[in-house]
């Protein structure tokens, strides 16, 4: 069956842009195609630096013929029917025919040539296509990402006729914009009537059309070229599939380095190439340090086979590399202190202050969160204190990725405590799912601290995440904080022991403040005449209530304030204080409930990942457990006893108990007093009274010691007497004394298992 | 035959000017304000936009009051020089043009990796933005080249792409020279005596580094920046032959803009203050384009 051919020929299109322009229009074309009811054998995409192209294989000449019915209006209806009817399917009357009482219209449609729909599709492609961004070039209003050169485009080996503003579809195009075969320089136009040809074609005119090949002869040119010289290449995923995506004809070359730089940090050096030059690092194949080269990844196999090229990659660098070490020099020379002075004109986020105010905020919280963590609080308060202070060296300016670790190589430098030097370093981790947690006690307080000042932060002024937004990444806070939590094994209640030190620092912070202002105006007004208007001024400027302070002191008159006496005011003041204080705490507590709660979101997404169901989560959770690693545990052992032929049952078991105990306590039944075994109890009922007492005590102390096996073990020794329970004792009885009996002994049960987790809330 | 390769600075911007007047640009001399960057010249400012065709190159010091390092650094200069070459509306071959003008001053485009990698423009001070890429010989940034979106908040129609050499750098690549003083400035074998970037223009880094860190009055600066701010409407309300006063009126809008520079260099304008000020520029930038483009849809 034909093939169709597309390419859309255009000046260099940005690399981050081209894998999202292959999906978008593989996505478009799939969707014109279907449209026109076209089932395409197979569909492909290709997209480089100077073009995006489409491959369709097994397209139809043309549609297929359609044959449709339309009904029309009654026989015998008003003629306004009947012709508006007429005009809306091109018809005259003549073309009805009579059915059941309506006027019908058969109709045969002739499928259209395929070339006409693909024409259609390509300008609706190239008129609706999504660039990230786009632009106009000289008088045409086309937009696209950059000037579109030629459109070239064939079908069952023949061109689609059709142009775009002016552009005219067909069957060239061109190859590399440097190389050519014979001499001089320049891109060589050629022509095309398929695939096939086209693909040849291009890699006679030196383009490599698929990216993957670009990615396959990047590295194994890389390691050909380090193999030679018994080095490694420092592989890079994201610069790979950047400089793919710069290059129609990739071809590395190793330069070499001014290995006077190699003693500047790795990392420093790696994101110098990698940022500025987009080369790769290689290192020895022995030894942790790089190695005094490079590798650029040219467009070009040059004639002098890539000398001049890596000379002047080479003299780049080392300018590049130069400035690196006149940041190092600079940053070493000026130091913390006068970094952690700048962070106070640093905003952090308009609503939650200065940089500076949140160090403050991550030093109380890591003091707190240390004992939790076996760290010293005073070191981890310092390396809390220490950790942002980067942010204002030169170095991190230059390349902002290189936080924490910058700060962690100036700490070392600065002879500080190797600890603090590494809390420093590893207080952002982990950045990401790949990325490792941190395991020392100290980096462990402070990277617990810095997640949770940004979580509780920006939910505190009400910046959640929504959907796909999430732009201050507090899920990926969360999960960091997770992973740590239980990577480490810390123990304590998300609330009480992570959140509640947040806002208490927090609340005592603003009231402190706020009753600092409000004395310091008080000191003021001996002659206090304005003390009124100044209060409300203050209130103004703080947006917050002062209201009780009005009322505290509006009925007084400015010069009655003047003489009044200062312990009156003050007391007023502290009443107020004492209000707002509540006020906050009350807002802190809400606030804490929906902290927790994405907490809890969050890691039912990380067990769904592994494969476990998020209800347990739900089942532990109602509980009113927040200690993360107890739920975890907790939701793996309930996972396996699930599993279990016990479990299962026991389960069916407590469903139709708990249905059973709901419908009653709808109509007011309450466990009322003990249970008993009544003298004329029937066995299932004797039986299932004693295996509940039973498993009292080592249910407890297996709860006790957190052994959620065992405590599940114990729980399976009820699922026989509950079955033999539900299947063979009459629970309604007429008797009162019975039916309330059998009721509380249903009641057991339920509680018995609600102690290990709400099985209401677990899927059947 | 080729023109033989330039062997100094001045060549270099000699060949330019020669490819380009071939190309059909008409060749501008500097225009006489400060400006920050080459695109400030009116040339290109208020030519990119309207709808008459346009084509022009120059050469057009540049001045950067903070980048000034008492000649010390070998590669930052307070002033130096940027070639520029505007194309209105952009031809569909301009990129081929640019690479000829690289092959023009003696770039082998055989043996050389010549890159266009994304970079999108901006220049918040006008307004102005556009799409383009930074160019890269062997890595390194030769030139900058955009097609102009926008221009003092207007739209540009048609396009004019604009290119922008580095020239001390790009001469610095061409002749192998690692330290911008040690440039030949003109031919080193010329019969009158050869004088190198260092002997035309070291001392003028000296004391201009001086004057721009410690030397200005930041009051002085920021009464002129206020005058030249107050005036720029006064001028645009004053008219000759029917026609607002919209070249005066710009001038002073690369007056307040190289005033603000300066106070900059002199560290007194602080974080806060920077955006306004800004804005005050680009505010007053609009202004001018908007009277420029009646002006030249009315023609």
């Amino acid at each position: 069956m034909p093939q169709l051919l597309l390419e859309l020929f255009s000046e260099e299109i940005p690399a981050r842009m081209q894998a999202g322009a292959a999906r978008d229009l593989e996505r478009m074309a799939r969707e014109h195609l279907a449209a026109a009811g076209f089932l395409p054998e197979a569909l492909k995409t290709f997209a480089g630096p100077r073009r995006l192209t489409l491959v369709v294989e097994g397209l139809p000449i043309a549609q297929a013929d359609r044959k449709e019915e339309l009904k029309g209006p009654r026989v015998g209806a008003p003629p306004q029917a009947m012709e508006g009817f007429l005009r809306k399917a091109g018809l005259t009357q003549d073309q009805l025919v009579e059915r059941d009482g309506v006027w019908m219209a058969f109709i045969e449609k002739t499928g259209r040539p395929t070339t006409e729909i693909v024409a259609e599709m390509v300008e609706a492609i190239v008129r609706g296509f999504a660039w990230p961004k786009s632009m106009t070039w000289g008088t045409s209003k086309l937009r696209w990402v950059r000037p579109l050169k030629r459109i070239l485009c064939v079908f069952d080996r023949e061109v689609v006729p059709f142009a775009i503003e002016g552009i005219e579809s067909g069957d060239v195009t061109e190859g590399h914009r440097f190389m050519r075969l014979g001499h001089g320089w320049g891109g060589q136009p050629f022509k095309v009537r398929d695939f096939d040809e086209y693909s040849k074609g291009l890699l006679d005119h030196f383009v490599v059309l698929d990216v993957e090949e670009r990615k396959a002869r990047i590295l194994e040119g890389c390691k050909t070229l380090c193999f030679a010289r018994n080095l490694e290449l420092v592989e890079d995923l994201g610069l790979l599939e950047e400089v793919a995506g710069l290059a129609e004809w990739p071809t590395p070359v190793l330069g070499d380095m001014d290995p006077a730089f190699l003693d500047l940090p790795g990392e420093v050096i790696r994101t110098s190439m990698r940022t500025h030059q987009k080369y790769f690092a290689v290192r020895k194949p022995d030894g942790e340090g790089l190695a005094p080269h490079f590798i650029t990844i040219a467009n070009v196999q040059s004639a002098d086979g890539g000398k001049v090229i890596a000379q002047g990659n080479a003299k780049v660098l080392s300018s590049r590399l130069s400035d690196a070490r006149f940041f190092w020099d600079e940053d070493v020379k000026v130091g913390f202190e006068p970094w952690l002075e700048k962070l106070n004109g640093v905003t952090f986020h308009a609503k939650l202050g200065t940089m500076a105010e949140r160090v403050e905020r991550i030093v109380a919280l890591a003091r707190e969160i240390a004992p939790l963590v076996g760290a010293d609080p005073d070191k981890a308060a310092e390396a809390a204190r220490l950790a942002k202070a980067d942010l204002a060296s030169q170095m991190v300016g230059e390349f902002p990725e290189l936080q924490g670790l910058m700060g962690g190589y100036y700490a070392r430098a600065a002879g500080m405590d190797p600890e603090i030097a590494d809390a420093i370093r590893d207080h952002y981790k982990p950045q990401g799912p790949g990325d490792s947690v941190p395991t020392a006690p100290l980096s462990v307080a402070v990277a617990l601290a810095d997640k949770l000042d940004t979580l509780v932060g920006f939910f505190a002024i009400d910046e959640k995440p929504t959907g796909s937004k999430d732009p201050f990444a507090l899920r990926r806070a969360a999960l960091g904080v997770i992973r740590i939590l239980l990577e480490n094994n810390v123990r304590g209640g998300v609330t009480s022991d992570l959140l509640f030190p947040w806002h208490e620092w927090q609340i005592t912070t603003e009231i402190e403040k706020l009753r600092a202002e409000m004395f310091a105006k008080f000191d003021d007004l001996e002659a206090a005449a304005s003390l009124h208007e100044d209060i409300k001024a203050m209130a103004r400027a703080n947006r917050r209530d002062f209201s009780s302070v009005f009322k505290l002191l509006g009925d007084v008159e400015p010069e009655k304030v003047a003489v009044a006496a200062p312990a009156s005011v003050s007391e007023a003041i502290e009443s107020f204080l004492s209000r707002q204080s509540g006020v906050l705490w009350q807002a802190s507590v809400w606030l804490s409930k929906s902290v927790l709660d994405f907490f809890v979101d969050r890691l039912k997404v990380t067990l769904k990942d592994q494969g476990k169901r998020s209800d347990l989560v739900d089942a532990v959770f109602a509980l009113g457990d927040d200690d993360l690693v107890r739920i975890v545990a907790r939701v793996e052992a309930l996972d396996g006893f699930l599993k279990t032929d016990d479990g299962k049952n026991l389960l069916a078991g407590y469903k139709r108990a708990s249905n059973i105990l709901k419908a009653e306590e709808k109509k007011g039944w309450k466990a009322e007093g003990g249970r008993e075994i009544l003298p004329d109890a029937s066995a299932p009922e004797v039986q299932l009274h004693d295996a509940l007492r039973m498993i009292e005590k080592p249910l407890a102390s297996a709860l006790e010691a957190e052994d959620f096996t065992a405590a599940m073990q114990e729980l399976a020794g009820l699922r026989g007497p509950v079955d033999a329970f539900l299947d063979g004792v009459f629970v309604n009885s007429e008797v009162a004394a019975e039916r309330d009996n059998r009721l509380k002994t249903l009641a057991a049960v339920r509680d018995a298992m609600g102690q290990v987790a709400d099985f209401s809330l677990v899927g059947g | 035959m080729p023109a033989p390769k330039p062997k100094s600075f001045q060549s270099l911007i000699l060949t330019l000017h020669d490819y380009w007047s071939a190309q059909g640009c008409v060749i501008l001399q500097p225009h006489d304000v400060e400006v920050g960057a080459g695109t400030l010249h009116p040339a290109t400012v208020l030519r990119a936009l309207g709808p008459k065709p346009w084509n022009a190159a120059y050469v057009q010091p540049s001045r950067r009051p903070g980048d000034g390092r008492y000649g010390e650094n070998p590669n930052r200069l307070q002033h130096y020089y940027q070639y520029q070459v505007i194309l209105k509306p952009n031809p569909p071959n301009m990129q081929d043009l640019y690479l000829g003008s690289l092959e023009a001053i003696g770039l082998d485009l055989r043996t050389h990796d010549i890159r266009f990698v994304e970079d999108d423009w901006e220049n918040p001070t006008v307004g102005a933005w556009g799409l383009g890429w930074e160019v890269w010989c062997d890595g390194m940034e030769v030139s900058q080249y955009t097609y102009f979106q926008q221009v003092g908040g207007l739209d540009v129609s048609p396009v004019a792409g604009e290119l922008t050499y580095g020239l001390e750098r790009l001469a610095m690549y061409v002749f192998g020279v690692d330290n911008v003083f040690d440039l030949p400035f003109n031919d080193p074998d010329a019969p009158l005596g050869h004088l190198t970037y260092g002997d035309v223009f070291l001392e003028n880094e000296r004391q201009h580094s001086e004057a721009n860190f410690h030397g200005y009055d930041v009051a002085v600066l920021k009464g002129q920046f206020e005058d030249m701010e107050r005036q720029v409407p006064l001028m645009l309300a004053r008219s000759y032959q029917g026609k607002s006063l919209v070249l005066p009126a710009y001038d002073m809008v690369l007056k307040a803009s190289h005033l603000f520079n300066l106070m900059n260099a002199r560290g007194a304008i602080a974080v806060a203050e920077r955006a306004s000020y800004i804005g005050r520029i680009r505010d007053l930038c609009k202004l001018c384009a908007s009277a420029w483009v009646e002006q030249q849809e009315a023609a």
